[in-house]
């Protein structure tokens, strides 16, 4: 993974204060010769939740899996709750952040995956609750406790001791959203997470998503084509292309009536399709 | 067919086969924790170690194992250690079984699906958790059939060790067809015991193989377990 | 006991000799016939002929699983008294091999399975002949597709050449021993020798490495 470089750079106004929750600063991401992300600015305040919207390529998965240190940065800065990511602080000037850093600004952050990614050797508890022991440093006992509370309330507590592929699609899914709060994340990101399932499944992650957004203040990037969803839930809305924000706004601005042409275009093409 | 005379040769046969078995599980074992070492450090980060490994792994392999059995046996003694046939023996058979080991080790390491450590990342474990409770329990299921494949040859290396004094099964068969003759015989039958050995270790095998499935939720049918294939010299991965 | 620049210098040609003349000369056509009885136990079992097949599965298994010094001990000892006097060189290269067309037999049986089921059905729908279908449409994609991993058997049976020394083969290992025993100093012979092994396998592994890189992975 290439480092991004030294660099001198005044923290970002504003980002201390529990407002700006995440801010990309002029960010740069390349694959190969692919410019993924050029220049890119955005802010996410504590608790919003914004989903991003776009074609294939547009960057949208690229800037999630940056902030859950997937990828590595090329240029520019991201910071966390006023916290460089990518970089460490070396008396006021920025470095390249090396692992321990990572580690420690990683914890605010979870995410769940478009194909879950449970942990097939471990039970349903086990995979639940391995991270806030490990890491987090809970009791066994507390850990289980919670795991089922967690469980409950995705609707699979009777499953606490089966295994990852005795489950369904949408099972394994909400499994793994309670793996991702089970470590009580600030923010949380998910990456078209109802994609890979048959589509009398995804009602019912889509239904534990909405009761976490109506119930907890977590922060949400969203990555999704279910736009329902996205209008019901999130605060904001990004619309992307190239790498680039071409438009956002409130959901019903940008479902609505949206400004620009493209967005236009992706929303008709998208709603199409179904 | 002329006498066999096998009689007074029983004991003797059964010790040899005892030298046979003791050393291959020996040999085993060490192979086992060098596959390991070698298989996890040549993965890493750091360029020094890991090209030490690379090093110490292509060595191995590439120079003959009746080789190392012998410049241990003969050349060791003249820069200073003497070592008794029976460690040199396991320590040929280790390092060289190790140092095969240890690509399958690496190469089941780099099967595990990437979305694992993924998520491992996402759930901020650390590298060795990572490993330890991620990583090495779905690689494992991986690794015994390859692993299998070299414990079959490694007891169809184990007459090389009557070529450094040690009275193995075939030292022994070797003193019978001296003093008795009916080598069609002798050796007919010591194909066979080696066939039943490869076939004992080819069936456990399969059992920690299944074992380490059910951890998975996947189950082995019996047919599976007491099916046989023979082995099949280890092939390089790309480095 | 230190290294002895001279005395290597003065054994080396006799070790790359007996290297030349026994070591690559009994690899080169121990593999030539298993590379050509493998694919003809590799047709026989694909083709399902009935009642050879299952035996030359049979064969196959046994053989790869035992030994290869009790199997020239068999052969070297046995064969005499079929009436067959042979030079330890053909036993050692009949052995070799045959123990090695086993190997192949799977590897190509391999690559015969990852032919595309599409190249059966054509040649099944252009009615060709069973013999034509095999050498001119299976055959060449399944050899090209485990070309690496023959080369890597190649490589595999060199190493397993010094077991010819127990018939009597003046191999190089066994030269390296002998002229080591002369003078007692051993390590020299034996460095020279394992490095002989290196030197040639090594490249030829790498080789095979890229091959396989090349084919986009068997």
């Amino acid at each position: 993974m290439a480092t991004p470089e030294t660099s001198t750079v005044d923290t970002p106004e504003g980002s201390r204060d529990g407002d700006k929750l995440i801010v990309f600063d002029k960010v740069v991401k390349r694959f190969g010769d692919n410019v993924v992300l050029r220049d890119l600015d955005f802010t996410v305040a504590s608790g919003e939740r914004v989903t991003l919207i776009g074609p294939s390529g547009s960057g949208k998965t690229t800037i999630l899996r940056l902030l859950m240190t997937l990828e590595s940065l090329d240029d520019g800065h991201i910071w966390v709750d006023g916290e460089p990511l990518w970089h460490m602080r070396k008396g006021d000037r920025l470095v390249p952040a090396n692992e321990a850093h990572l580690r420690d600004v990683r914890t605010k952050i979870g995410m769940v995956f478009q194909q879950f990614n449970l942990f097939p050797n471990m039970s349903v508890l086990r995979n639940i609750t391995e991270a806030p022991i490990r890491v987090l440093g809970k009791s066994r006992e507390e850990a289980d406790a919670e795991a089922r509370e967690l469980l409950e309330r995705v609707g699979l507590e009777a499953k606490i001791d089966a295994h990852p592929n005795q489950l369904s699609g949408g099972q394994q899914q909400r499994v793994a959203i309670a793996r991702a709060l089970a470590m009580g994340p600030k923010i949380l990101l998910l990456d078209e997470v109802t994609s890979a399932l048959d589509p009398e499944l995804v009602a019912g992650v889509l239904g534990v998503l909405r009761e976490i957004a109506e119930t907890t203040d977590i922060t949400m990037l969203i990555v999704t084509h279910e736009m329902h969803f996205a209008r019901d839930v999130s605060h904001r809305v990004m619309m992307f292309d190239g790498g680039q924000v071409v438009e956002q706004g409130p959901p019903d601005k940008i479902f609505g009536a949206c400004d620009h042409e493209r967005t236009k275009r992706f929303l008709h093409a998208v709603i199409e399709a179904r | 067919m002329a006498s066999l005379n096998i009689g007074p040769w029983a004991d003797d046969l059964l010790n040899g086969l005892w030298v046979t078995v003791y050393i291959t599980l020996l040999s085993a074992a060490l192979a086992v924790v060098v596959a390991f070492t070698l298989g996890m450090v040549v993965r890493l980060r750091h360029i020094v170690p890991r090209t030490i490994a690379r090093v110490v792994i292509e060595f191995l392999r590439g120079t003959s194992l009746l080789v190392q059995l012998f410049w241990l046996f003969y050349a060791l003694p003249l820069i200073g250690y003497r070592l008794d046939p029976i460690q040199v023996g396991v320590l040929a058979f280790g390092l060289n079984f190790g140092a095969y080991g240890a690509e399958v080790v690496r190469g089941a390491i780099n099967s595990v699906p990437r979305a694992q450590w993924e998520g491992a990342i996402a759930l901020n474990l650390s590298p060795f958790h990572r490993m330890r409770r991620v990583i090495l329990p779905q690689a494992l299921p991986l690794m015994i059939p390859p692993f299998g494949n070299l414990l079959i040859q490694l007891i169809k290396s184990t007459p090389l060790v009557f070529l450094i004094t040690l009275t193995d099964l075939t030292a022994v068969a070797d003193q019978y067809r001296a003093s008795e003759g009916n080598e069609a015989f002798i050796f007919g039958l010591l194909l066979v015991v080696y066939f039943v050995l490869a076939y004992i270790s080819t069936i456990g095998m399969h059992l920690l193989e299944a074992a380490a499935k059910a951890r998975l939720g996947e189950r082995e049918k019996p047919a599976e377990i007491l099916a046989f294939h023979g082995p099949a010299p280890e092939e390089r991965e790309a480095a | 006991m230190t290294w002895d620049w001279g005395y290597a210098q003065d054994i080396f040609p006799d070790i790359l000799h007996a290297f030349i003349r026994y070591t690559l000369v009994v690899t080169v056509l121990a593999s030539a016939l298993a590379a050509t009885l493998g694919l003809v136990f590799a047709v026989i079992r694909g083709a399902h002929v009935p009642v050879v097949a299952p035996l030359t599965t049979a064969f196959i298994e046994f053989v790869r699983s035992t030994p290869i010094p009790i199997q020239l001990f068999f052969m070297f000892y046995v064969l005499p008294s079929l009436g067959l006097t042979l030079s330890g060189m053909f036993v050692g290269v009949l052995v070799l091999g045959v123990h090695y067309s086993c190997y192949y037999a799977e590897v190509y049986r391999a690559g015969i399975d990852n032919v595309p089921k599409g190249q059966w059905e054509a040649c099944t729908a252009l009615s060709m002949p069973a013999r034509y279908r095999w050498t001119h449409v299976v055959l060449p994609q399944a050899i090209r597709n485990v070309l690496p991993s023959l080369g890597n058997y190649v490589i595999s049976m060199f190493k397993e050449t010094p077991f010819l020394f127990l018939i009597a083969v003046p191999e190089m290992v066994q030269e390296a021993v002998a002229i080591g025993g002369r003078s007692f100093r051993y390590l020299e012979a034996l460095t020279i020798a394992g490095l002989i092994f290196l030197v040639a396998s090594y490249p030829a592994a790498v080789a095979m490495r890229k091959l396989e890189k090349r084919l986009g992975h068997a």
